[in-house]
């Protein structure tokens, strides 16, 4: 049953990230963002992973996708053109990304003591994610949530900035 | 219980609740008119059968015999997609709310819930954040200015009022130490009315953010600023008719009954009664389980009330207040009633 439901999503999964890259609207292209994010959001749901499979979904599927959708609409983008590509992309590019999907699986597969998960009817709970999360590692959280803090304060001074010098004009 | 037996009650549970909350919907979108009708002292819909009773009924007929007209300029996938989506995560959300006693079932069956999830609240969160695709697809496809500024607004509107809503419920989560929605409602059991999040737990300010938050995400009276008739003729379901205009005005008033739940079992106890264990449990079997879900309906039944009442009560806000409100005050506000909670849960 697991592994069913794994292959039906992963599939949604993929096939929302191929038709993001093909299709030319915008819109079109952040609506199969969606459908990776939401998919995604299953995925972790099968490893027992609840909270973080709800909190993909509110704050990914939900709060960022609504943004995006809200700026491609408020800009009304139109047609994106189909060039034909650079040449160096294609001898370059190919071999690259098959180097880097290497590196990166060759890395996750050596690596040891990450912990294994597995499909299953287990279910991390809510108490033990926050208990690994504000004991365990305190630190890197916090540290995050001040990097993220010093982002939202620069779009801030950015967006302030440009219309002091409107007014000043 | 065998996989057959688990399959079938729940089809039958989703058929029921099903039925029910349409039902609910059809007359919730009465009482509105019945009561604004009051509220501006007139009669309100009263030829069809008695008081008007029947006039959701053929309202239904109505609006399923309409020519379905589609604008020709439409971008057709969305615009048939957008009211789906609307009217299916409305629906959706209600799966998760427990209405009723939870050990009245036969053979560890919950009648009265159609699925108890261990983090039920972010499910519904989680649903309604999705919802607003419906609007915001519906707006950009009809390919019309008025539709356009409609979505627009709500998706504005929603993304502001969404952080405030979230906020507002984590000091009801953290009193109860879980998402579970049974929980929560089993935490305020103790005591009756005195042990409600709102009056025992001191979460009235919480309540206030969450309940105006609320009426802002599910675009009523006093935020229905993308349905504004008076500037967008109707906002961002301008060019639908018939059953696809049905649809986002069901999708609306269930909303409204799925916030009311919300409420009710975050902030009022949900369908434990107020009077608390004063009284002991009814022996009847059939009265341990009506009791329960007749408080519930009472309290929701309020919650309804009130959303007519603020409607036939307050102007419409602008634009920039609309703004200004959310993020000045009901995020800050929401906040600091965080703290105050687990200060108070440290130190207490």
């Amino acid at each position: 049953m697991h592994l069913i439901l794994f292959i039906v999503f992963a599939g949604f999964c993929l096939a929302g990230a191929i038709n993001l890259l093909l299709q030319s609207h915008p819109i079109n292209s952040a609506l199969s963002l969606i459908v990776v994010m939401t998919s995604l959001a299953v995925l972790y749901l099968l490893l027992g992973a609840e909270f973080l499979a709800a909190a993909q979904v509110i704050v990914y599927a939900g709060a960022i996708m609504v943004l995006f959708t809200f700026v491609v609409m408020l800009l009304n983008a139109g047609r994106e053109d189909r060039t034909l590509g650079s040449r160096s992309a294609r001898v370059v590019g190919f071999p690259a990304v098959v180097v880097i999907l290497g590196v990166l699986a060759t890395v996750i597969l050596k690596a040891q003591g990450l912990g294994v998960v597995t499909l299953s009817d287990g279910i991390t709970s809510t108490a033990d994610l926050s208990t690994v999360l504000f004991r365990e590692l305190l630190l890197p959280f916090e540290v995050t949530s001040v990097l993220i803090l010093i982002a939202i304060l620069g779009a801030v001074a950015l967006a302030r900035s440009g219309d002091g010098e409107r007014t000043s004009k | 219980m065998t996989i057959l037996q688990f399959f079938l009650w729940s089809l039958l549970k989703v058929v029921v609740v099903t039925v029910v909350m349409l039902m609910a919907v059809a007359y919730t979108v009465l009482l509105e008119r019945k009561l604004v009708g009051r509220i501006q002292n007139r009669w309100g819909p009263s030829r069809v059968g008695p008081f008007g009773l029947l006039q959701p009924l053929v309202d239904g007929a109505k609006l399923f015999l309409k020519e379905d007209l589609i604008p020709t300029a439409v971008y057709r996938p969305l615009y048939l997609i957008a009211p789906v989506i609307a009217l299916g995560c409305a629906l959706i959300s209600i799966a998760v709310v427990p209405f009723g006693e939870p050990n009245v079932g036969p053979g560890g069956i919950h009648f009265f819930q159609i699925s108890d999830v261990n983090i039920g609240l972010l499910v519904i969160l989680g649903i309604t954040s999705i919802g607003v695709y419906g609007i915001a697809l519906s707006g950009w496809s009809s390919n019309n200015k008025y539709s356009l500024l409609g979505s627009l607004r709500s998706s504005a509107q929603l993304i502001s009022y969404e952080l405030a809503l979230g906020l507002a419920l984590v000091g009801v989560v953290m009193r109860a130490g879980s998402l579970n929605l049974r929980v929560i409602v089993e935490s305020q059991a103790a005591k009756g009315i005195a042990s409600w999040n709102i009056f025992g737990g001191f979460q009235f300010v919480a309540f206030l953010v969450y309940l105006t938050a609320a009426y802002a995400e599910t675009n009523r009276a006093p935020f229905d600023l993308p349905e504004a008739e008076s500037e967008l003729t109707a906002g961002y379901h301008t060019e639908y008719s018939s059953m696809k205009f049905a649809m986002f005005f069901m999708a609306e008033y269930a909303n409204m009954i799925t916030v009311s739940c919300v409420a009710t079992l975050l902030f009022l106890g949900g369908w434990t009664s107020p009077l608390g264990n004063l009284f002991p449990p009814p022996e009847n079997i059939f009265a341990h389980a009506l009791f329960p879900i007749f408080w519930f309906v009472l309290k929701v039944f309020s919650f309804l009330f009130l959303y007519v009442w603020v409607r036939g009560t307050l102007p419409r806000f602008r634009y920039d207040q609309l703004m200004n409100f959310g993020w000045r005050y009901l995020m800050p506000i929401a906040i600091l009633n965080i703290l105050g909670t687990s200060l108070w849960l440290a130190y207490r």
